[in-house]
């Protein structure tokens, strides 16, 4: 069970108030019209899915409702930090594709 | 290699079991070779074993990081059969099973393939409309597929609830006879040793670190913990891993790997005769020759390759087979763990070529590619040999994630294995 800090509560919560949303920071296409089915693709299916720290999109379903972003070790699977959506990702120490 | 037979075995006895052979060869890795398999699961071996024998290619080598078998092809529940809702899958998965009927036989190796029927409840109104649907599909494929009332799953596992005030009260089942299971290990050692009798190379403990490409963009080969090796072509079959190892070669994946987890019991008497799987409720349960209750349970929510998975996962689905099976309450789980799975948008596997020339995949088979192995390996072998699809891995490309023609089996039944 992972312990998770909702940075709007301010507290850390157990995994099961939470629900998984997707990785963080993929932002809807502006030019929809314009979008080759390539790039389609890329926004709607492609997933870094990395082996290190993973940026991702938390709700905090039973407790404030919010949504969040985290950083997450996807080994060891510990949470670096969590922030709140919108605001970009914080300088790690280990890049993203760290085997 | 001795084949095995009743009298092989026989003789072996009278010479105390002294004199049995290695079953597969441990080479040192050569300069390069035609082919190279990343991955030496079911899927990897597989492959090797028919690219060997079909089509008559050897010069092949099958990298495992760490032993075979043991990724998810020596983690899963085995659940075999191929009642997929669209034309695509049945016909995929109905490959496999129809290898699966023989294999034993033409591995020369007992996979322990048993076909005892899996039974899919149905707890909802939802739930009928859907597996009458599905059943309805697959006959049309030649999928045999029959609809039961509670009674008649009763009858056909007679431990199962079906009483109204059940907490999931079951109103039917869809049962596939030609269902069944199969012994993991078996299935990698199988071909891995009749691959290795066509002199294919096996080579454990020999991690894949990187992929290498010549100046015109193919591919050259891998550098990996035990030096460079070179390949005029590389299939990368490395389930959970997949996302990482493309990535050596620069592809990006439409894949998240999650863990799955399973766990079994004490050995207990007969009392489950076939497989049972609730898809509404997330259980599944067969029973191991040994007597052991073998549960699979769901995916963990977020991305990870901790090979763990965790708590919450495993005690919904414990909680679950309770409710199904009362007279299990007392019964103790003695092993949990977990696998990484790759699982696509669509919950079909990708299986042909890759933007990267030379560049081939076998991935996605998420929660339930243990039951596709002999098609899998089968059909792929055929693509890397031939340099076209089978006309039953045609449609499992990765380009279908930009043309939009998507198997989507994750719509048509939300299930698992
Ligand atoms: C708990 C659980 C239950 C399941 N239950 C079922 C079921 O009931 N029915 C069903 O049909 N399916 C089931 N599955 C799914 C099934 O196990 C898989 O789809 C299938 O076994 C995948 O086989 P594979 O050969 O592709 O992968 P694997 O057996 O995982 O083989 C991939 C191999 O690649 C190796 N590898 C990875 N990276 C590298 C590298 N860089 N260099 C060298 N080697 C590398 C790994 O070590 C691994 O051995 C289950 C899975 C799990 C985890
Ligand atoms: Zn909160």
């Amino acid at each position: 069970m992972l312990l998770i800090h909702c940075p709007v509560c301010g507290e850390d919560r157990p995994e099961t108030e939470f629900t998984y949303a997707g990785e963080a920071h993929i932002a809807r296409p502006s030019n929809p019209d314009t979008l080759s089915d390539a790039d389609w693709a890329q926004f709607l299916f492609y997933r870094t899915n990395p082996r290190g720290i993973h940026a991702e999109r938390w709700r905090h379903t039973h407790g404030c409702g919010r949504f969040f972003n985290a950083l997450r070790d996807s080994v060891s699977d510990k949470f670096i930090q969590t922030y709140p959506a919108g605001t970009p990702r914080p300088a790690t120490a280990k890049p993203e594709n760290a085997q | 290699m001795s084949k095995f037979s009743f009298f092989e075995i026989m003789r072996k006895a009278l010479n105390h079991n002294e004199d049995w052979q290695r079953q597969w060869a441990d080479p040192e890795p050569k300069k390069d070779y035609d082919i190279i398999i990343i991955g030496g699961g079911g899927h990897g071996l597989g492959t090797a074993c028919y690219l060997a024998k079909e089509h008559g290619l050897t010069n092949i080598a099958v990298l495992e990081k760490g032993w075979i078998g043991g990724g998810n092809t020596g983690r899963n529940t085995t659940i075999i059969r191929s009642n997929y809702l669209y034309d695509e899958s049945a016909a995929l998965y109905d490959h496999s099973v129809r290898l699966w009927e023989g294999l034993s036989q033409d591995l020369n190796y007992n996979v322990m393939f048993s076909q005892r029927g899996v039974m899919m409840l149905a707890h909802t109104d939802h739930d009928r409309h859907s597996f009458q649907r599905h059943i309805h599909a697959n006959r049309l494929n030649g999928i045999d597929n029959e609809w039961l009332d509670a009674g008649q799953a009763q009858d056909y596992c007679p431990a199962l609830d079906i009483s109204p005030a059940a907490r999931y009260p079951v109103i039917g089942a869809a049962l596939q006879r030609r269902g069944g299971v199969a012994r993991h290990d078996a299935v990698a050692w199988g071909y891995a040793r009749a691959a290795s009798e066509c002199g294919v190379h096996i080579i454990q403990n020999c991690e894949v670190t990187n992929i290498t490409r010549h100046a015109n963009g193919s591919v050259s080969g891998v550098e990996t913990s035990r030096g460079f090796i070179g390949a005029k072509k590389i299939a990368v079959v490395a389930a959970g891993n997949t996302s990482n190892v493309m990535r050596m070669a620069g592809v990006r994946m439409p894949l998240e790997s999650y863990p799955l987890q399973a766990l079994v019991s004490e050995p207990l008497k007969p009392v489950i005769p076939c497989v049972i799987m609730s898809n509404s409720v997330h259980a599944y349960i067969s029973q191991s020759d040994k007597g052991e209750l073998v549960i699979g349970a769901g995916t963990d929510q977020y991305v990870s390759y901790s090979q763990t998975g965790s708590l919450p996962v495993i005690s919904h689905t414990l909680e679950a087979i309770c409710e199904l099976f009362p007279i299990f309450r007392r019964v103790r789980m003695m092993r949990s763990w977990g696998g990484i799975v790759d699982v696509t948008p669509d919950r079909s596997p990708i299986i042909g070529e890759t933007p990267v020339p030379g560049l081939f995949v076998n991935c996605g088979w998420g929660t339930g590619g243990f039951k596709a192995t002999p098609g899998s390996a089968h059909v792929f072998a055929h693509h890397l040999a031939t340099g076209t699809p089978h006309p039953v891995n045609a449609p499992f490309t990765l380009k279908r994630f930009e043309t939009g023609r998507l198997i989507d089996e994750a719509a048509a039944a939300a299930v698992a294995h």
